[in-house]
């Protein structure tokens, strides 16, 4: 096995017994980069004399005997989240240019636990979209099939991990955007509890909804990513000050007895025979794994797209109305102010990103706010006690994350709505606060792979470690890689 | 018609947003749609149900009043797209 496809907990082993050295895997998964890139397009900006630097001084730590738990570890980070000095774009031309000032939280984090940042991830411009595919930069492509979308709105992290351009990569999730793209790369993606992780630095889109959480090639290496994201972080007022448990500890330890709750509004119309097919195997894995699984319900499933779909859009047009041509980004040249801030926004961004501006500012205006925002806040309390109701009956939910496969580039970006559908199974953990995680469960007949979500309850992160850990290893008995 | 063409370009106006006769078509379409879609919320009855604004049920968050470092004019203006001295430049605003 090549470095470039290790996981974190075996590369950390080679560097604690001298096999390996940071620069080593570094130049691995440069070279990587540099072989098939150019055919995935996971990255706006490679950074790749940063991450040499970064790596020639890890290694002299190294060799004074203080080995970290990322030490030498290559990680891509979603270009929406701050890193100091360099571009960081939101996959938008309306911050092409901007150069943060500071560091986001977690890149903190990240860099004093060792990481090697790699590269910025592709993403959906702001976030908004399922499939990678509104990015200003241009589309990334599944590692699987390059005829079909990674997933989204963090499609360049997911597949960046996919295809080993990166050991682990750093994601958000607003309705489903690290979940979705890791299902339909095949790989593993958490969104933690709304809380559990800082999100300072992190450029905001719906700040209610908003989390940020790792990509990775296993879930013990998702266990070590979030020791090293959580906790509270007093720059970030939303960050909750609850303890952190070792994640580690969860992995692999069994599950007799536990209570799989299958939510029977997941499985109607919609869903494609192969997922639904690859979901009822999971189950009878659970049950192998000595899991007991009952039926349950959230009765408001069938209300969550359309909760999200203004909650999300109401809250990001009041974030980007900062984006006005003045402080930062971009700015297009006008004579008269008004005017400036017409033509920067008309110019600066794409046309997902306009009609969520223009949902949102509508259900937000005058005479229209208990309609829509209050309506759906409304709403949103009875999803969130579906699932305290739910959380009665089992230990952990489990459901596919994606109705489909990964779909074919092109297919739906002229029909926002059949987009937003994608996200069907994702958006209710993000609209309750509470954590998910998927996994890779199966592949349909011509190879894409189908992802399982668990579910818990709030800052349950350890449940969802410890039975995703357990059901990866009875299920995953074969290592299928992409053929790239 | 939840939306006619003149109310997508009021809406445009309140986002500041100048928008083209194409889009402003495409849009009038394509709201219509997602608004009829979300009209499912209408289903329900909510009397009584109180609004959920947090996830997890934080209320205020307050920190010390204490004076800490900033980072500085010259990192502030440094990504501005037209700076003099200690300010942002804009175009004129008043007479």
């Amino acid at each position: 096995m090549e470095l470039y496809q290790s996981t974190i907990h075996e590369l950390h082993d080679k560097i604690k017994e001298g096999k390996t050295t940071a620069t080593e895997i570094t130049k691995a998964v440069l070279q990587r980069i540099d072989t098939v890139e150019g055919k995935v397009h996971s990255y706006i900006r490679v950074m790749k004399d940063e991450a040499l630097a970064a790596a020639a001084a890890t290694d002299k730590e190294i060799t004074k005997g203080n080995i970290k738990l990322l030490s030498g570890i290559p990680i891509a980070l979603k270009d929406i989240v701050c890193t100091k000095g360099i571009t960081t774009t939101c996959g938008s031309y309306i911050l092409h240019n901007f150069v943060p000032p500071y560091d986001a939280t977690v890149v903190e984090k990240l860099r004093a636990a060792g990481a090697i940042f790699v590269g910025k991830a592709n993403m959906d411009e702001f976030a908004m979209g399922s499939s990678t595919e509104t990015s200003y930069f241009g589309p990334t492509r599944n590692p699987w099939d390059l005829e079909c979308i990674p997933g989204g709105s963090s499609g360049g992290s997911a597949a960046a991990v996919a295809a080993d351009e990166c050991v682990a990569s750093i994601g958000s999730d607003t309705g489903g955007s690290i979940r979705q793209p890791a299902a339909l790369c095949g790989i593993v993606g958490m969104k933690p509890t709304y809380g559990r992780v800082s999100r300072f630095g992190l450029i905001a889109f719906a700040s209610s909804l908003d989390q940020i959480g790792p990509f990775t090639k296993d879930v013990e290496d998702c266990a070590i990513m979030m020791n090293v994201l959580a906790g509270y972080d007093p720059k970030e007022s939303t960050s909750v000050n609850v303890e952190v448990p070792d994640y580690r500890q969860f992995v692999g330890r069994d599950i007799k007895g536990w209570k799989v709750g299958i939510p029977k509004e997941y499985f109607v119309e919609g869903i494609d025979p192969e997922v639904k097919a690859a979901i009822e195997e999971a189950i009878k894995t659970m049950e192998k794994c000595g899991a007991k699984s009952v039926e349950i319900s959230l009765p408001h499933t069938q209300y969550c797209l359309a909760v999200y779909y203004i909650i999300a859009p109401a809250e990001a047009s009041s974030n980007l109305a900062r984006y006005d041509g003045v402080k930062y980004g971009f700015r297009a040249p006008a004579a008269e102010l008004l005017d400036m801030y017409k033509k920067t926004r008309m110019q600066g961004f794409g046309a997902e990103v306009k009609r969520r501006i223009m949902i949102g500012t509508y259900a937000l205006s005058a005479g229209y706010y208990d309609a829509y925002y209050k309506k759906a806040s409304q709403v949103r309390a009875l999803i969130k006690r579906d699932f305290e109701e739910a959380f009665k009956k089992c230990d952990v939910i489990l459901t596919p994350t994606t109705p489909t496969p990964a779909f074919k580039i092109g297919e739906k970006t002229d029909n926002p709505l059949q987009m937003y559908l994608s996200d069907i199974f994702t958006i209710s953990a993000n609209l309750a606060g509470i954590p998910g995680i998927s996994v890779l469960c199966g592949f349909t007949k011509i190879g894409l792979p189908v992802g399982a979500q668990f579910l818990a309850g709030h800052f349950q992160e350890g449940k969802l470690i410890q039975v995703a850990s357990v059901f990866e290893k009875e299920a995953q008995s074969e290592k299928r890689r992409p053929k790239l | 018609m939840k939306l006619t063409a003149q109310e997508v370009e009021y809406v445009a106006h309140l986002a500041r947003l100048e928008i083209t006769p194409q889009e402003k078509e495409k849009f009038t379409a394509q709201l219509n749609d997602i608004l009829l879609y979300i009209d499912k919320l209408n289903e329900l009855d909510t009397k009584g149900v109180e609004p959920m604004s947090h996830a997890i049920g934080v209320t205020n968050a307050f920190r010390e009043d204490k004076v800490a470092a900033s980072i500085g004019t010259e990192t502030t203006l440094a990504n501005a797209p037209d700076a003099r001295g200690e300010f942002f430049r804009v175009p004129k605003v008043i007479e």
